[in-house]
């Protein structure tokens, strides 16, 4: 396989053979590894020393069930610290069997204004790929889901397409990465924090993947690979989360909803309730009644990308029975819904049609206009207005760059002091006072907050993996490191963080996925060699961090949260600093 | 005494009349725990992953006060 460079400086490429120090890496290993190793910690993340990093996991592009993930890593412009972001799309599996272990780009034009494309295929006389740099300036300031129809009429319906929006032309820290879903929508996001813009400041609008052709995956192990294969699929299918029209196919994500307001959980209001009484309203369920009613038959949700076969990604519907957006998944509308007071669905699924249209990270974007609500911007609740101020954001109008900056910099420009963010990235659906291992996961992770880093969930709400009371500050600390060291190895793998439900709970699951890893890699990995694993990928992503000049004092929960106490338990957050100090300094 | 009840996503499908996540009211012998509960709705009760008493987790022999709010989930996930 090799590494395949992008230099935007002059629109050139090369093909790099993987060198040995990278060969058992893949996914977030190889991405934060390559950032590591190649991008300055202290450079500017829009300037031309920063690097976008592509990295396929270790099974993607194999029949490996829930695989099909790129891990996109890159020094952030919201947290000023590395980033690794996922999304999952059919482009990764595509990348991944072109032969591409990992795409970097990296330079910048002289051109300012200028955008390209990279157009990569298979080119069979020479057995490699090629790549080819086209211009793209005829899908600036369009909306993806104007861009993403003109690309296929243009190269056809057998191409994935990665690419940044309007939000990435404007510089906003917040601006995502967009891929495309198993439908062409541009709707898989590689979304926290700021990479898009890092995209659009290489002058790089789109990469374009011919599907046709390529060398595929090499599997040293068939036999291992295949036996390991077969018991997570079967642990997929057995656990009752991940299982055919169980939660996660039936309500999608947002199946959450109704569970943490009950567990007095659901950031209400930007962050000052654990409550939210329009919580049944934009539930799982209420998505699945609504799409009833509009549909008159049941809908059950679809795959993101090839091979899930936990299928959780759900599609809302109008009035009239049209499609208004996919996904409505839990973060979002939560982010939209309860911590902006906005109990409609309708004016929930047009604001993640709309940050979808512009390429804005939701949780940032639903983050941000609860802080202006806050601010008296608007009113909590009026779900017009919010809709009103994405649009702004998508104009680009001044309040919209201020808004597009994210929720911290909104914060200052507007001398709130209820900013729910860690490392400047604002808080995902999950209240630190009302679930404190989750909180220790925001304050310490080397992305800034981020749910997905180290989701204590699993044993403090779910009972999946255990069981440990939220509430109580006991253990916590070993518990979010060990979900952030195994999560590191599982984002390593190309696999679905969602796997982890049903691997968790079922130990046969868990060696099937280091049986396919080894089969892949040639390694001998047991289950409790992920942990091992994964500390060594944080260790790379905090010496990033503290090279790029992150401290101890970046790792702690806003204050406020420790002097409000948070309705219905009214709780603060009580983890000792040097408790949170510990979760890195005993890694 | 007297209770108040939610059934979560799947679970309200057991029970005629009841929308996911609304509440109703019903009336349990003194002392009943939540498994007593579940038992006099007719849920399945493997079925029964999370019980809420008051907004907190609770085992499924806790014992049950008057007025007490209770909500039951069956396996989710998500994130
Ligand atoms: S579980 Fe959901 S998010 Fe994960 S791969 Fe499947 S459809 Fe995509």
């Amino acid at each position: 396989m090799w590494i395949l460079r992008l230099n935007m400086a002059d629109r050139t490429y090369r093909l790099d053979e993987v060198p040995e120090a990278y060969r058992l890496l893949g996914g977030r290993g190889l991405s934060s590894t390559m950032i590591l190793d190649e991008v300055p910690p202290l450079c500017h993340p829009l300037g031309p020393n920063n690097k976008l990093v592509f990295a396929p996991g270790i099974v993607t592009g194999t029949p490996a069930p829930s695989a099909a993930r790129v891990s996109v890593g890159g020094k952030s412009p919201l947290t000023g610290g590395i980033k690794e972001a996922n999304a999952g799309s059919s482009w990764a599996p595509t990348l991944a069997n072109l032969g591409i272990k990992a795409l970097v780009v990296e330079g910048q034009p002289k051109e300012k204004g200028k955008y390209w494309m990279a157009y990569l295929s298979w080119d069979a006389s020479a057995s490699k790929p090629k790549v080819e740099f086209l211009p793209a300036d005829e899908y600036v300031s369009l909306s993806f889901y104007d861009a993403f129809p003109k690309l296929y009429k243009r190269f056809g319906e057998r191409v994935d397409i990665a690419g940044c929006g309007v939000a990435a032309e404007y510089g906003y820290a917040n601006s995502g990465i967009a891929f495309n879903d198993m439908f062409k929508r541009p709707s898989r996001y590689a979304g926290r924090g700021g990479l898009g813009a890092v995209l659009a400041s290489k002058g790089l609008k789109f990469i374009v993947l011919g599907k046709t052709g390529g060398p595929g995956v090499p599997i040293l192990d068939k036999a291992l690979f295949e036996q390991g294969r077969a018991k997570l699929a079967d642990a997929l299918r057995t656990h009752p989360i991940t299982s055919p029209k169980g939660a996660l196919n039936t309500y999608g994500t947002a199946v959450l909803i109704n569970l943490l307001n009950e567990a007095g959980g659901l950031p209400t209001r930007n962050f000052s309730n654990g409550r939210f009484e329009g919580a049944p309203k934009i539930a799982g369920e209420a998505i699945f009644e609504i799409n009833k009613q509009r549909l008159g038959k049941e809908l059950y949700n679809h795959a993101c990308s090839p091979g899930c076969i936990i299928e959780c990604s759900n599609t809302f519907f109008n009035k009239d029975g049209s499609e208004h957006t996919s996904c409505v998944e839990y973060e979002s509308d939560w982010a939209f819904g309860a911590n902006c007071g906005i109990d409609n669905l309708d004016d929930i699924a047009e604001m993640v049609q709309l940050c979808n249209a512009y390429g804005l990270d939701t949780i940032e974007a639903g983050g941000t206009l609860a802080v202006a609500m806050e601010a008296g911007v608007i009113q909590f609740g009026d779900s017009k207005g919010a809709i009103n101020l994405i649009d702004e954001m998508g104009k680009g109008t001044p309040l919209g760059r201020i808004l597009g900056g994210g929720a911290a910099f909104t914060g200052k420009a507007f001398g709130v002091v209820r900013v729910p963010a860690v490392k400047g990235q604002v808080m995902p659906a999950y209240e630190p006072r009302a679930v404190k291992g989750i909180g220790i996961t925001f304050a310490t992770s080397t992305m800034g907050a981020d749910h997905t880093a180290g989701y204590t969930i699993c044993p403090e709400i779910l009972s999946v993996g255990g069981k440990a009371d939220p509430l109580s500050t006991e253990g916590k600390a070993a518990l979010s490191r060990g979900f952030q060291a195994t999560t590191a190895f599982l984002d390593s793998t190309g696999h679905c963080l969602f796997i982890a439900f049903a691997v968790l709970d079922i130990p046969s699951g868990f060696e099937g996925l280091m049986e396919e890893c080894n089969g892949m890699l040639g390694t001998n990995w047991k289950p409790e060699d992920a942990a091992k694993v994964g500390g060594e990928i944080l260790k790379k992503e905090r010496a990033f961090n503290e090279a790029a000049g992150l401290t101890k004092a970046d790792d702690r929960v806003p204050e406020f949260m420790k002097y409000e106490p948070l309705p219905p338990h009214n709780q603060v957050f009580d983890i000792p600093d040097e408790v949170l100090d510990a979760v890195y300094g005993e890694l | 005494m007297r209770i108040r009840v939610k059934l979560f996503a799947t679970l309200s499908s057991h029970l005629d009349g009841v929308a996911p996540g609304i509440p109703f009211e019903m009336e349990l012998p003194d002392g009943a725990t939540l498994d007593n509960l579940v038992d006099q709705l007719k849920l399945p009760s493997n079925e029964v992953k999370i019980a809420f008493v008051k907004g907190q987790a609770r085992a499924m022999d806790w014992p049950l006060q008057p007025g007490d709010e209770v909500g039951f989930f069956p396996p989710l996930g998500g994130g």
